[in-house]
């Protein structure tokens, strides 16, 4: 389907097809199975000025919006939804930085992450805060001049390998939900450890850790926009973030699609190619249908966002759940097509299968995504 | 430093493929894309003028679409592009063109360093890179694999080899031909594909150029092409069939004569 | 110059669309139509078109060398590396006799270096009549320079009618520049020599298109013709210790000898044991390997053999085997006497960088394999269960 893109995202579009076919595809086996974090595949995404996407021009980016954020990502997840999260994961932890930060901490911190030298990581689940995030039990005691931040994060998506991590915690738990706040804290920080390493069904060159804070000291100057606003720069950094991971969603249903397309047309049996047979033509026509689908209205949200358009939640939310919903189905759907050499790990479909799963968990999961919408519109229909 | 490279758009020719029926090409389709050795002299040149300062300038000899080839060289980090092309140098040999070339280089004026890729990769010749150096009377160095350094007006660099390699000086300003073991290619930027959207291409005829009009084209090529055909196509032999150990026997019966 | 189609001539019978190697021609109402933008005058359709249908006009050449009728004999550049002489010199000697037995004359070698005099009678046993000697110490080794004016300054003097010269990285850096300097139409990496009956002139035949096809090319108008040749390719003849011939010594004016290059080291490099352009038998790896540590197996096969080890751009894409052992479109054309594809699918790419190996030989577990069409011997089974029993096998045969 012709998006009407403009000239400029048709080069972003290009840009991370070639990055995705060139550097990423020949690897994505390999990094899937040794679960080693792509930093050459990173450095090449930063070399070709992707990372700048999100960031304004003046901290060293190009500030071209989420649009831009969603094709760059759904191209690299059609040859790795794993190595595509890394880059998108850090487009969450910058986000807070770029919608609340300071002039100073813009200045401080953009420029690296627009030069994809380092990376970002958000970090608000605990183990027992996930959809519920507002029963986070980190804290953050302010002392004078530094905060003592002390609780545990954990899987937190480049987790270990960031540098620049965004902690939402309490300072002040009287206040429920408008006592939490968010600070920026640097890998290297005094009390600030990780835990092991995460061993996942997919997305496996992505690193995910647990985030371990120990009487850690922060500067005050870390602390984004003002107490009490942790929640807002959370929902806030959602809205932005949820249409990139809809489009790893995309991206990874539209490599399964393309995969199980080619697949079948080269495979004979009966006498005939299997994309002769009706019954997998009708599963093509419904998979493709469906990404299409799926594409359009992360599109459709991504440009709301872009536009400037405030309230993006029920938009967000429906993008976020329908992709990821489709992209398990497609994916499982293309394996099937692959029948038992889909089954095989030599085989790359069995992997999208796997990247799929965690789209409709991540992000907030699809039976959260189903409450904010439903709210939305039973507040809108039914007044 | 001021580096001009030189380059050629190609069709691609990993997506020529061969009709079994006819026997002959499919080329409905086929890409035209920077040859891919010149890809390895962009990223020399680009990085050297990273390392150096400088400017580095594309040219190419060819139809009018070559001008997409010259705005990916600039979107691979190239300042300036010029474009060689004009009727009258249609039909050249690798003289002629060696000889046009040089005649748009003598018009850039002054400069440093020629970097051309090995060979293109729809004639093979490898015959234009050192064609121009000796129509400009400069020295060369052939089949590049690293530049050791650059000094104001001299540069050591390693010349590749059948069995190894060679350490050789060089003065400025001179030609090098690159083999693909000098560097990685990068991706190009957006803001540099941004920048080649927008570039100026400047444009040169014969009439921009001061050569001699029995040197170029057709006319000015000393080889000819008689006849074009597709190589006999190799056919499969057979499958040898049977339990392991026994293949593996018949094989060795097969090859045992052949093996030195 | 220009090229039209006479359309009432044209049947519409899409010869010349498949002959042009530009894809400049199509069919539009069954009339051929050439894209100008496209046509490279290259003629390639004129001799296709069954009804004449197609003109290329040509203006009149006026420059050519002179006396082209004065220019006699064929000549064979002898490349030494170190003060010795490389294989491809006397398989060209070889090819020059018998081009020189249809134009009946003489085959001389040119040779340049210093202290070359041990050498002489071998390229005299293996072809040569006469030997143009040039040594100096200046010219001990090989520099574009000084072997580039050593090399015109003979040509302007001798006349050479033919000029080969190995498609070696000094032949071809060497004859560009000479070809150059002397106005002389260079063809290179020819794959066969030829004399046209009539014409009496060199017939030059090369692949284009990474070997997609070929092309046959002539310099019907300019002195000397020109033509490199690969390792390989031609044959040496057999050695006659009974032939004779005539040294000439030539020496020129010192600043001929003089280089702006500077040769600083010579450094070989064992890492490539065998190397891989030119081993006679190569074992050749692909992604049906599944990793770097099975290459070891290939090695071991490889060292029975006495063979270099190769590999498709998949291996060496996922980082398993090094670019300097990559066949294929991006990497090494090679042309052994025996190819062994193991785990390799043969896609075109991989195709055409080892498809003119004497002997195929391929083992995949994939009955699909596109290799298996162009395999002289396919094995379809596992490469894991093949490849140890046939190195077995090998060393008992062979005692190695």
């Amino acid at each position: 389907m012709d998006y009407l893109l403009t000239d400029e995202q048709k080069m972003v579009k290009e840009l991370a097809h070639k990055i995705a076919e060139e550097k990423i595809r020949p690897v994505a086996a390999i990094y899937d199975q040794t679960e080693e974090y792509p930093w050459d595949i990173i450095k090449v995404i930063a070399d070709a000025g992707l990372f700048g996407l999100f960031i304004p021009e003046q901290y060293g980016g190009m500030s071209v919006g989420v649009l831009n954020l969603c094709i760059a990502t759904e191209e690299m997840s059609r040859a790795c939804g794993g190595i595509a999260v890394c880059y998108a994961a850090s487009a969450l932890g910058t986000f807070p930085i770029v919608l609340f930060g300071s002039e100073e901490q813009k200045k401080k911190y953009l420029p690296d992450l627009a030069s994809g030298k380092k990376v970002a990581a958000f970090a608000v689940t605990e183990p027992e805060a996930g959809s519920d995030a507002s029963a986070i039990t980190t804290s953050a005691k302010k002392q004078g001049d530094h905060y003592l931040l002390n609780g545990l994060k954990h899987f937190i998506t480049n987790g270990g390998d960031a540098e620049i991590y965004v902690v939402i915690a309490m300072t002040d738990k009287t206040k429920g939900a408008r006592g939490a706040s968010a600070f920026i804290v640097e890998k290297g920080t005094a009390g600030f450890t990780f835990g092991k390493k995460e061993d996942k069904f997919g997305i496996r060159a992505s690193s995910t850790r647990e985030l371990i804070f120990t009487d850690c000291k922060i500067p005050k100057e870390n602390l984004l926009a003002r107490e009490g606003m942790g929640f807002i720069a959370t929902m806030k950094t959602f809205d932005m973030s949820r249409p990139g991971v809809a489009a790893q969603a995309v991206g990874i249903a539209q490599g399964a699609l393309e995969l199980a397309v080619k697949y079948a047309k080269q495979r004979h049996q009966f006498g005939k190619s299997i994309s002769s047979f009706q019954g997998i033509q009708w599963m093509i026509a419904d998979m493709a249908t469906q990404v299409e689908a799926a594409r359009a209205i992360v599109y459709a949200t991504a440009r709301m966002v872009d536009a400037g358009i405030k309230d993006v939640g029920r938009e967000s939310a429906m993008a976020k759940m329908y992709a990821s919903d489709t992209a398990m189905k497609v994916t499982v759907d293309a394996l099937q097509i692959f029948g038992g050499y889909g089954y095989m790990k030599d085989y790359p479909i069995e992997k999208y299968v796997r990247d799929a799963k965690i789209t409709q968990i991540y992000e907030g999961t699809n039976q959260i995504q189903r409450n904010i919408i439903a709210l939305e519109i039973i507040k809108e229909l039914a007044r | 430093m001021n580096i001009i490279v030189c380059i050629k758009q190609v069709p691609e020719t990993t997506e020529v493929r061969i009709n079994p029926e006819t026997n002959t090409l499919i080329r409905e389709g086929v890409k035209s894309i920077i040859n891919p050795f010149d890809m390895y002299a962009i990223e020399e040149a680009v990085r050297l003028k990273e390392k150096m300062g400088g400017k580095a300038t594309v040219i190419t000899m060819g139809p009018p679409q070559a001008e997409a080839a010259l705005r990916e060289a600039i979107s691979l980090g190239m300042d300036e592009a010029i474009l060689v092309c004009d009727r009258a140098f249609a039909g050249s040999d690798t003289w002629a063109t060696s000889y046009t070339l040089s005649g748009a280089i003598k018009k850039i004026g002054a400069f440093d360093l020629i970097i051309c890729g090995k060979q293109a990769s729809d004639g093979d010749t490898a015959q234009v890179g050192p064609g121009i150096s000796a129509h400009l009377d400069i020295p060369q160095v052939t089949y590049v694999k690293k530049i050791e350094e650059v000094k104001e007006k001299l540069m050591r660099v390693e010349r590749m080899m059948e069995e190894g390699y060679e350490i050789i000086e060089i003065p400025l300003p001179c030609l090098l031909t690159v083999v693909k073991e000098i560097n990685e290619p990068r991706l190009p930027s957006l803001k540099g594909m941004m920048r080649a959207k927008s570039a100026q291409i400047t444009t040169w005829g014969q009439n921009d150029l001061n050569l001699d009009p029995r040197q170029i084209g057709l006319s000015g090529s000393p080889t000819q092409v008689v006849k074009i055909f597709t190589p006999p196509h190799r056919t499969g032999g057979q499958i040898l069939k049977g339990e392991i150990p026994e293949i593996v026997g018949q094989l060795v019966d097969l090859l045992r004569l052949e093996v030195p | 110059m220009s090229i039209q189609v006479i359309i009432e001539k044209c049947t519409g019978c899409t010869l010349c669309v498949k002959a042009c190697p530009f894809a400049a021609i199509s069919m539009i109402e069954k009339k051929a139509i050439i894209d100008l933008g496209k046509c490279n005058l290259c003629g390639a359709c004129v001799p296709a078109c069954k009804f004449k249908a197609i003109i290329l006009e040509k203006i009149s050449v006026k420059c050519e060398t002179p006396d082209i009728k004065d220019y006699q004999g064929i000549w064979v550049f002898i490349e030494q590396k170190r003060g010795k002489v490389q294989s491809v010199a006397y398989e060209l000697l070889g090819k020059a006799r018998d081009l020189a037995l249809k134009l009946k004359c003489s085959v001389s070698g040119v040779f340049i270096g210093n202290d070359l005099g041990d050498q002489l009678d071998e390229l005299i046993c293996h072809g040569a009549d006469n030997i143009y000697l040039v040594e100096a110490p200046e010219l001990a080794e090989f520099q574009d320079e000084p072997y580039t004016n050593v090399l015109v300054e003979l040509i302007k003097k001798h006349h050479p009618e033919i000029v080969l010269c190995g498609a070696t990285a000094i032949g071809r850096s060497l004859i560009s520049r000479v070809a150059i300097r002397v106005k002389a139409g260079l063809t290179a990496d020819c794959t066969g020599l030829d004399i046209d009956p009539e014409k009496k002139i060199l017939l030059q035949t090369r692949p284009a298109f990474g070997g997609n096809i070929m092309a046959t090319i002539i310099s019907p108008n300019y002195r000397p013709q020109m033509a490199t040749v690969r390792h390989k390719v031609m044959q040496p003849m057999e050695p006659d210790k009974r032939r004779k011939g005539k040294i000439i010594r030539e020496s020129f004016d010192a600043e001929l000898y003089f280089s702006r290059t500077r040769l600083l080291d010579i450094v070989e490099e064992v890492e490539s044991l065998v190397n891989l352009a030119e081993a006679d038998i190569i074992v050749s790896g692909g992604r049906g390997m599944g990793g770097p540590e099975n290459f070891k197996l290939l090695e071991v096969l490889a060292h029975v053999l006495g063979a270099a080890v190769g590999s498709s751009r998949a291996a060496v894409d996922a980082g398993w085997m090094p670019y300097s052992h990559q066949v294929g479109q991006t990497g090494r054309t090679v042309a052994p006497k025996i190819y062994i594809a193991c785990g390799i699918s043969g896609q075109i790419q991989h195709l055409v960088g080892m498809q003119s190996s004497k002997i195929i030989v391929a083992i995949n577990k994939d009955p699909d394999a596109p290799i298996f069409k162009i395999a002289t011997y396919g094995i379809v089974a596992d490469l894991f269960q093949v490849i140890p029993a046939l190195t077995k096998r090998f060393q008992e045969t062979l005692k190695k």
